[in-house]
């Protein structure tokens, strides 16, 4: 399959913004870890810096998804007719997605909202004033933690969709295989792990939260390379389709094309026929797993070993990341072969 | 609705004999010319006239070679190895001619995946049908089929395929005797036939049954409703049993009197 920019981009950035959200969500729903912190260091919730990075890596995650939800319409022949693909959601996995990529931004819209009424309430009380915080915008309480909790939901949803759009495609084999939703989902958790440790503001390395994420950095770095690992043993392990099979005339002997039916490439020579990434799949599989996973994790060894070289670790780890799982999502979409293509004998 | 109507009785679809077309192309011109001025078309071409042209065709016929596979299983190793001046290569079994187009499956994967509602199947007769108002071109159905039946018109970025021209077999300002698709009118060896494959004592059925008529890569589970009739075996002079001798009769009776005395001196 021809692997598209539009696409690429679409499924590796909004996949890690996502996946930043998803973490957001959980930390926001399951509140009481930064309520600990927060009651531990003596700060007031409000003030400790946890409360920068959550705003920080939220609003790159916002870029990173709405980057990525606009590129996927630079895939679209009719791109002003895309509200059309959110009526279908009964039956096609693309219209879920829309609608779950959507509906995943009300929560995070009220999120903001609240976190702007907190800065006026914070800016009006002055430097010395005390912050009178009604239930609905406090961080910790009950509104803040359900939010959290739709944001993390509807992140997990819209990436489940995603990977479904590719696994339910009975015709291109190497996405019709079970490792193609958990890759999706775990590589989605990582690269959003990674946006939010390149995010984190903090030089001591006392925050839970920082390494928290280091250590969820490292962990889903070896996570997903396994499993990517397994999923391209198993694509390896696939059979194509033979022309025989194609035309149904296998039990007559070996068929082999003898004329093409036109003498240019058409559409579906040109989207399916790609061999490109076949021929040198060994070497990118290569790069990707080093790129994405392995030196992003090494350096998260790095920052724990030498906190002091901290953040330029963190933002590296995040460019190679993102260069890495752009290889792998080339990867992913230039490997896989389309049965029609045995008709024409590729 | 991309979601599936229930199943209809009627199934209207083809039936394509592999045995008599002759890769001549007909069908596909027809059909190109048909669709670029019916209801559906038009299908723009982009550098029709230069060097490489490209265009939607809603039909495309496929040549291949079959060489029979087991009795020559150590000529199919040669001919990996190179050309061999000892064992000439066998010469192909037999010519098929494809011509391959949207089979209006019974459970089409090209449908269910289609995000707008643009691409559905007609409850009444099952015809798969895009809405071109309603299309994005997001081109995920034509990822979905494994028939290749479904190409993007990249002039106008919404998806075309077949229409089993709809346009026409319906169409009462056509004479009866036109109202079939363009393709069927078009092949000089009426190797495409058209009609209800859910009847089953429709003249396409009969013929299915009669010659075997397969479906395409079933293990898909489209269940595509277009037939195609294999090939007829062929005559192999090597394996038909050598004819007896002809043996001559001469009922002497009914010569005329002077060759039935020649007959009986040289009978002595």
């Amino acid at each position: 399959m021809r692997p598209t920019f539009s696409i690429l981009c679409f499924t590796v950035l909004s996949g890690i913004g996502y996946g930043a959200w998803f973490l957001q969500g959980l930390a926001w729903a399951i509140g009481p870890i930064c309520e600990a912190h927060s009651a531990a260091s003596g700060v007031p919730w409000e003030l400790c810096p946890v409360a920068f990075w959550t705003k920080a890596g939220s609003m790159l995650a916002l870029l990173f998804v709405s980057t990525g939800l606009l590129c996927s319409l630079g895939h679209l022949g009719k791109p002003s007719r895309a509200w059309r693909a959110l009526s279908q959601w009964r039956s096609s996995w693309l219209s879920r997605e829309g609608v779950f990529a959507l509906l995943t931004f009300v929560p995070f819209v009220l999120i903001a909202a609240q976190e702007v009424a907190l800065w006026i309430a914070v800016v009006r009380a002055g430097p010395d004033g005390t912050v009178a915080l009604s239930g609905w915008v406090s961080q910790g309480g009950l509104p803040r933690r359900l939010l959290g909790f739709c944001l993390a939901a509807g992140s997990l949803a819209t990436v489940f969709c995603t990977a479904n759009i590719y696994a339910s495609l009975k015709p291109i084999r190497a996405w019709n295989d079970r490792h193609v939703v958990p890759a999706y989902l775990s590589i989605g958790l990582y690269g959003g792990c990674l946006l939010l440790a390149a995010m984190t503001v903090d030089r001591s390395m006392e925050f839970r939260d920082h390494r928290i994420l280091l250590t969820g950095t490292i962990v889903l770095a070896v996570a997903c390379a396994w499993l990517k690992h397994r999923y391209w043993r198993s694509i390896d392990a696939q059979s194509s389709t033979t022309t025989g099979h194609a035309i149904g005339l296998e039990s007559l002997g070996t068929v082999r094309p003898l004329e093409a039916p036109h003498t240019e490439e058409n559409y579906l020579t040109h989207e399916m026929g790609f061999v490109l990434a076949r021929k040198h799949s060994t070497k990118l599989r290569r790069i990707a797993l080093a790129a994405a996973f392995l030196i992003p994790a090494l350096l998260a060894v790095l920052t724990f070993v030498l906190p002091r070289v901290y953040p330029l670790t963190v933002w590296l780890a995040l460019a190679s990341g993102i260069v890495g799982l752009f290889v792998e999502r080339w990867l992913f979409f230039a490997e896989a072969k389309h049965a029609v293509m045995a008709f024409y004998g590729r | 609705m991309t979601t599936l109507p229930p199943p209809s009785p009627r199934k209207l679809g083809l039936v394509i004999d592999l045995d008599t077309c002759v890769g001549c192309h007909a069908c596909a011109v027809a059909c190109k010319e048909w669709n670029d001025g019916g209801q559906f078309g038009p299908l723009p071409d982009r550098d029709a006239y230069g060097a490489e042209p490209d265009g939607v065709w809603f039909n495309r016929v496929h040549s291949y070679a079959v060489e029979p596979g087991s009795d020559h299983a150590e000529g199919a190793s040669n001919r990996c190895a190179g050309p061999d001046p000892e064992s000439p290569a066998p010469k192909p079994g037999l010519t098929v001619h494809f011509p391959r187009s949207c089979l209006h499956c019974e459970a089409p994967g090209c449908v269910t995946v289609c995000p707008t509602g643009a691409s559905y199947k007609r409850a009444e007769d099952g015809i798969v049908l895009v809405d071109e108002d309603k299309c994005i071109g997001c081109q995920l159905c034509a990822w979905a089929c494994p028939y290749g039946a479904r190409e993007i018109s990249v002039r106008k970025g919404t998806m075309q395929k077949c229409t089993l021209c709809v346009d026409r077999i319906y169409n009462e300002t056509l004479d009866e005797e036109d109202r079939q698709p363009a393709c069927v009118k078009a092949c000089p060896t009426r190797a495409r036939h058209f009609g209800d494959l859910g009847d089953a004592e429709s003249a396409v059925s009969r013929l299915v049954a009669e010659r075997d008529g397969y479906a395409l890569m079933p293990e898909f589970g489209y269940r595509p409703v277009n037939r195609y009739l294999p090939p007829r075996p062929r005559r192999d002079a090597a394996n038909a049993p050598p004819a007896p001798p002809r043996e001559e009769t001469l009922d002497r009776e009914k010569l005329p009197g002077v060759l039935r005395w020649l007959d009986r001196v040289l009978s002595r």
